[in-house]
Order: structure tokens, then C-alpha cells, then sequence
């Protein structure tokens, strides 16, 4: 594959821990690849398993949920269901001819700034090795397909502190796919 | 509930291969409650659809839908328009509500998306067991409230076999756990109940024609019939 | 009921009835249409048994018919045991098929649930089990002391018939074991066949408690044997076949043997030892040596326990 592939990826990060992590990542300066698209839920246990397919659907290179460590879930278990839920991805998206190494669950405490990157830079270099998602399409954001997906459930971006910002302008243009699929 | 799993994924693409407008329908009652056929199931298939669709390079719509029960024609007509919209309708429901999908759209294409497998009991979230099997003639009322026509592997009447032992059945399921021996489980719940004689009666050869064996069965409740 | 007052007047049934300690035999037919194998199997035993079983499908898996094969050792001069099993069929085929077999000369018939599909090669078929054994046992004895077909319509020719079970003593909880022998024999069962016995002790015990009942006085009880080759034999029995309790010490003796010829005949004379104390036993009727696949031992067996020669009852 191209050496200048930056991957797309989608990041469904828990307000408590993961989302907390990130923001300290950032004051902290740490660099983490700046590709990274944040979807912060209230906890991991709101992610369904619709959410992940929309997101690798609309071309996501690589979608993974960060939650608190396991044990110490806000919610109490809200990231072991998220792990589960991951897990049953794995197992669907061979069938339809992606890797399972293109979704994965991490837990992590708000603490851990260092972790957050850490992650944030290994998935990556993971998602390179695998190259672009073949369905990616030219016009369609995956991060608002995720978003659409998990729109009774996501929080309000707000950037954390410190990282690169998201570019909103460059996503204007783009759009959810629809259920039509793909266009011609 | 009548319970059902999805069928094998390259099972389901053989099944609406070659159509253009799939429409995924799952139904909100049984399947939904046994987490495989629900709107919630559908809307992951039809996502799973589109995706083998584009990776092979062909064109397909698809779309998902759900009825609040298959099986009664007058939730169907909620649905009607999207399914007179597709080409084939990929049906969640149980085999019940698929054939009713397949009457009253007929001719339509109407294909099942899963294989139903039993009257079962969830004995716990996300597990469950077979527990009845609609012989139309129930005997618990004599085994303790366990069915022996679907709990017993022989549905023995006057069991157990020689085959029990340790309280289990000598027939072990795909997935390796034991299957409780009926009969060993209708002995200490009789005893329990103090109606250990129930199990040296001889219970007669079961009637078989009572169950499908006999043929397809009909019910009519002449009182309800509209007037 | 026969002229002569027995209800089949089978060759066993007269041994057990005239109080001799029976023996009888089995025979696995061939998985092939070889008719040749059944022969030399019933030239082997002839003399040395008095009835023998012709296994029906066992462990479900497909050879030639019971009752083929029944007829087959009956030409060649020993009396067979047909089974029959629920598993493969319905109550149609299980009449038509005893006054098949009665009309063909067998009398003695043994009742079995038969081993689920899963365990053998056509684990897909769909098992019948449209009567479990003891409904089976109940519609041959009312055929053969009614005359009556299971739906109730009379036949003028009943076929004379000595109805045989099967028990596991070591299966279940006690209360269970004489619970179902009980049952067999309310329901008509004449004679039955234990599985095999390693652990005599524990068999003791269970014919204690059987004699406390009674039911050795109204069924006639053969207890069965089978010869181990070798400690593979041993340990194949104790650790993969269900309800076969097969003690440490006997696996021990197998193993303490040179395999071959000397564990094959240290394997003999365990069973020998067996039969011999199984004799002893008040309520044992008989022995049933089930020599799977070594028909050849079973002569020299009968011999070395001292059970030759067989009676020859009018």
C-alpha cells in the first residue's frame, strides 16, 4: 500500500476514563496521530454493534472503543458489554471480507494520558499494515457516519484539550451514506 | 418463544443473489426477544449486505425494516409499500412469519434469513432451551411439569434409557455441554412432590397423529369468528 | 402360551425354566451384505451357548438386520436372540416385523431403546422412537397373550415369543435400576441381560437389593461379561463407554500382562474368575458373554468356567 496512507479512524472513547485520558494526553503534549476522529459516549456500553459496521460501512480504515478499565467502569460494566459487543464485530466482519483486526476494545483511566496515546498510535500502525478499507468512497465521512449511527447516544464534540482540532470545513461537503448503498 | 438463529452469512448471499432491491425484515416479537431477528438485527444485516455488495463490486439497495409481528397480515400492511418496493424480502422472522410474509405478498420473492430451531425457554440471558414440542397432546401435568417429548432425546414415555448416567443424557449437543437427563430431572421433581407412584405407571405409546406426525394441524375457535 | 406350558419354548427359555444356568452368546452382523460372516461366527459358538443376540444396528450404526442375521444362525444351528430397537422403527414395522421373525423360526426377542443416532455413522437420520422399550415390551407380550395387534384388532396366529430387556446396573441411583426392572417386568419382560459387569462387588450389591424386591423370582436374570483382549481394552471401556464401571484394580491386572497372546489369555481367565463367582450369586440365572469382535474366545471360555456340555432340554 501507499506509504502516504494516513487511516481514517474512528474513536468511540467514554467520557469518564477514555475521553479524560485523551485531554490529558494532549496538555501533556504527547504526540498521538492527529487521524484519529473522537466520538465521546457517555460510557462504552452505549456502543451497539450498528455503530462499529456504519462506521467500517462509510470507510472507517479502523474503528476501536476506549472504556474505562475493566472493573472500574462508571456504569460498573458498561465496557465489558463493549467488549462483547466488539468481539461479535470481529466475528461478523470476515463474512464480509474485512479484517476483525479493524475493530478492537481498549480500556484505560483518565489517568493515563500516556496510555491513551500509546494506543492511539499502535491501532494505527496496525491499520497501516492492513491498508485502506476497501470501501472506502470518495464524499463519504466516516466520522459522520458513525456520528449519524450513534446520534441517540453520542455527546457533544468538544476537543480535547491541547490535540489538533478536527477540521469541521472539510466535513461539511461529505455525507452519511444512505441505506440506498453506495453510488453508482 | 419460538426461537431462530441467522443463517450461515454465504447462505443468506446465495439466497438474494442476483437481486438489485433487498429489503431486510425483521420482526419485533420472538426473533427480536431471542436477539436475532429484531429491527435492531436487520438494520445489521442490511449494513453487512451493503458492505459484501460493495466489496464485490455490485450494486445493490438495501433496506430494513421491521413488522411488530410477522405472522398477523394486518401488521404486514404497515410494511406493504417497502416490500412491494423490493425485489426480494429477506425475512428475519421466524418460519411462521416468513411463510406469512410469503402468502400475503405473493408472488413476491420472500426468502428466510434464519434457520428457526425451537419452542425454547431462555433459562438465563442469552441462553436458551428447547422446552416444548408442540406434540398436541401435553403430558406434564403426570412428569412434574418436563416435557419428555422434546426434553428426553428418545422422547421416552417410560424412560430413562439405559444411557443415563450421573443424572445426564448419553447424547451431547455440538457445542460439547451436557444435556440433563428428562426423566432422572421428572424422578426427583415427582419425589419431591411426593408422587413418586407416577413413575411405575406405564405410560401407553404416545399418540402421534396429534402431533404434525399426523399431518399439518388447524385450530378454530367457531366463537371468535367474526359474524 | 406353548402346548407344552412355556410361552415360546425356545432352547432358552427350557434351560432357564429346568433351573440350569444358562449361557448366551452375541454376534455383531457384518456392515456388508457378506453372508459368509454370521456363519462362521454361529459355527464358533455352537455347542457352547444356548441362545445367541444378534445385535440390531448397534450403536447405530448400519449392519445386516437382526433378524436376518437371526435366521442365518438359526440354519446354522444355534438359536438366536433377535433385538429389536425403538430407534429405528415405528410400531408398524416392529408387529410386522416379530410375526416376520416368528414365521421364520425366532422366538426370543430382546427389547431395546437402541443407542441415539449421534453415536453413530447416520447421525443425521431422524430417530423414530415412536414407542420407548417398555411400550414395546408391553405389545409383544399382548400379541403374544392377547393375540391382539397394539391397535387391538385380534390375529387368528399369535407368535410364540420369550421377551428379554436390558439393565445397567451400574447407571443409575439404586432407587432408579429396580424402579425400571420393576417396570420391564409389569409391563411382560421374561428374561434380561445385565451390561457387562467388571465390578462384582457392586453387582452384589444391586442383586441384594433386586432379591430384597423379589424381581429374581419373576424374571430371569443372566449377567453379562465381556472378555478384555488387553489393558487398551480395559481402559477404552472404563473411560469411553457410559455407564461401565470398570474398577482400578482390573485395569492393573490387564496392564501388569505382556500384550498379545499373553494379556488375550490373562483376559480369559479374568473372565472365567468372573463367571465362575457370578454362578455363586443367588438370583443369577445365567451369564451372557458378550465377546465383541472374539467370538473365538468364547468356547474356550464356556469350557475353562466348566459350563460344558450345554443342556440339551426336551
Amino acid at each position: 500500500m501507499a506509504d502516504d496512507f494516513e487511516p481514517e479512524i474512528i474513536v468511540f472513547a467514554c467520557h469518564y476514563c477514555a475521553y479524560a485520558a485523551a485531554d490529558l494526553a494532549g496538555s501533556m503534549r504527547l504526540q498521538y496521530p492527529s487521524t484519529i476522529r473522537m466520538i465521546k459516549l457517555p460510557c462504552t456500553g452505549k456502543l451497539e454493534v450498528i455503530h462499529l459496521l456504519r462506521a467500517l460501512e462509510a470507510g472507517a480504515d479502523g474503528v476501536y472503543a476506549a472504556g474505562c478499565l475493566e472493573g472500574e467502569c462508571h456504569y460498573l460494566k458498561g465496557n465489558l458489554w463493549a467488549r462483547k459487543r466488539v468481539e461479535h464485530v470481529k466475528r461478523l466482519l470476515p463474512e464480509v471480507g474485512l479484517e476483525p483486526e479493524r475493530v478492537e476494545m481498549y480500556n484505560m483511566s483518565s489517568a493515563q494520558g500516556p496510555e491513551f496515546a500509546r494506543v492511539a498510535t499502535e491501532f494505527t500502525e496496525r491499520i497501516k499494515a492492513l491498508g485502506p478499507n476497501p470501501l472506502r468512497r470518495h464524499g463519504v465521512s466516516p466520522h459522520a457516519a458513525a456520528r449519524e449511527a450513534a446520534r441517540d447516544v453520542a455527546l457533544p464534540d468538544e476537543a480535547p484539550a491541547g490535540a489538533a482540532a478536527p477540521a469541521p470545513a472539510a466535513e461539511a461537503p461529505a455525507q452519511a451514506p444512505t441505506e440506498k448503498g453506495p453510488a453508482a | 418463544m419460538i426461537t431462530a438463529e441467522r443463517k450461515p452469512f454465504d447462505e443468506i448471499l446465495e439466497l438474494v443473489d442476483g437481486h438489485k432491491k433487498i429489503l431486510v425484515a425483521g420482526c419485533d416479537t420472538c426473533v427480536a426477544i431471542c436477539l436475532t431477528g429484531g429491527e435492531k438485527e436487520a438494520e445489521i444485516l442490511a449494513s453487512e449486505l451493503r458492505m459484501k455488495a460493495q466489496a464485490d463490486g455490485r450494486e445493490v439497495e438495501v433496506e430494513h425494516t421491521a413488522a411488530i409481528r410477522q405472522c398477523e397480515w394486518e401488521y404486514l400492511d404497515m410494511i406493504a409499500a417497502k416490500v412491494d418496493e423490493a425485489d426480494v424480502v429477506l425475512s428475519m422472522a421466524c418460519g411462521i412469519g416468513i411463510q406469512s410474509m410469503a402468502e400475503k405478498f405473493a408472488p413476491k420473492l420472500v426468502v428466510p434469513a434464519v434457520n428457526t430451531n425451537m419452542l425454547g425457554m431462555p433459562q438465563e440471558h442469552a441462553v436458551w432451551l428447547e422446552r416444548c414440542g408442540a406434540c398436541g397432546e401435553c403430558v406434564i401435568g403426570e412428569t412434574a411439569g418436563i416435557c419428555p417429548v422434546v426434553r428426553c432425546s428418545k422422547s421416552l414415555m417410560n424412560g430413562p434409557c439405559g444411557g443415563s448416567h450421573d443424572g445426564k443424557c448419553e447424547v451431547t449437543t455440538p457445542e460439547k455441554e451436557d444435556i440433563d437427563c428428562a426423566w432422572h430431572l421428572i424422578w426427583e421433581r415427582l419425589k419431591a412432590q411426593g408422587r413418586e407412584e407416577l413413575m411405575h405407571k406405564i405410560r401407553p405409546p404416545k399418540d402421534w397423529s396429534k402431533s404434525s406426525s399426523g399431518g399439518p394441524r388447524k385450530m378454530v375457535k367457531e366463537e371468535a369468528k367474526p359474524v | 402360551m406353548t402346548d407344552d406350558g412355556y410361552k415360546a419354548g425356545s432352547n432358552l427359555e427350557k434351560v432357564l425354566a429346568a433351573g440350569k444356568f444358562a449361557v448366551t452368546g452375541e454376534c455383531g452382523p457384518p456392515k456388508s451384505a457378506d453372508g459368509s460372516v454370521i456363519e462362521k461366527k454361529a459355527q464358533m459358538l455352537k455347542g457352547y451357548v444356548d441362545a445367541v443376540n444378534i445385535t440390531d444396528n448397534q450403536t447405530a450404526v448400519v449392519r445386516v438386520s437382526s433378524m436376518a442375521s437371526g435366521v442365518q444362525v438359526q440354519q446354522n444351528g444355534v438359536e438366536a436372540i433377535m433385538q429389536m430397537t425403538c430407534r429405528d422403527r415405528n410400531r408398524l414395522a416392529m408387529q410386522a416385523d416379530i410375526l416376520g421373525a416368528s414365521v421364520l423360526g425366532i422366538k426370543n426377542v430382546l427389547c431395546l431403546t437402541g443407542d441415539h443416532m449421534s453415536f453413530g455413522n447416520h447421525p443425521e437420520a431422524k430417530g423414530v422412537h415412536d414407542l420407548d422399550a417398555i411400550n414395546l415390551i408391553k405389545m409383544y407380550k399382548d400379541i403374544r397373550d392377547e393375540k391382539k395387534f397394539q391397535c387391538g384388532e385380534e390375529m387368528s396366529v399369535a407368535p410364540a415369543l420369550y421377551i428379554g430387556c436390558a439393565e445397567n446396573p451400574f447407571a443409575d441411583p439404586f432407587e432408579f435400576r429396580a424402579l425400571r426392572l420393576q417396570k420391564k417386568i409389569a409391563a411382560g419382560a421374561d428374561f434380561m441381560q445385565t451390561q457387562c459387569i467388571f465390578n462384582v462387588p457392586k453387582f452384589k450389591e444391586w442383586m441384594k437389593e433386586v432379591r430384597a424386591l423379589g424381581l429374581h423370582q419373576e424374571i430371569k436374570i443372566l449377567a453379562g461379561i465381556t472378555p478384555l483382549k488387553g489393558v487398551g481394552a480395559a481402559k477404552y471401556m472404563k473411560n469411553f463407554v457410559p455407564g461401565i464401571d470398570v474398577p482400578q484394580e482390573i485395569v492393573d491386572r490387564m496392564a501388569s500382562v505382556e500384550k498379545g497372546p499373553p494379556a488375550q489369555a490373562e483376559g480369559k481367565k479374568l473372565a472365567v474368575e468372573m463367571i465362575k463367582e457370578l454362578a455363586e450369586v443367588e438370583g443369577v440365572a445365567g451369564v451372557h458373554i458378550m465377546a465383541v469382535e472374539w467370538e473365538e474366545a468364547v468356547p474356550e471360555i464356556v469350557e475353562t468356567a466348566g459350563l460344558l456340555p450345554r443342556p440339551a432340554v426336551a
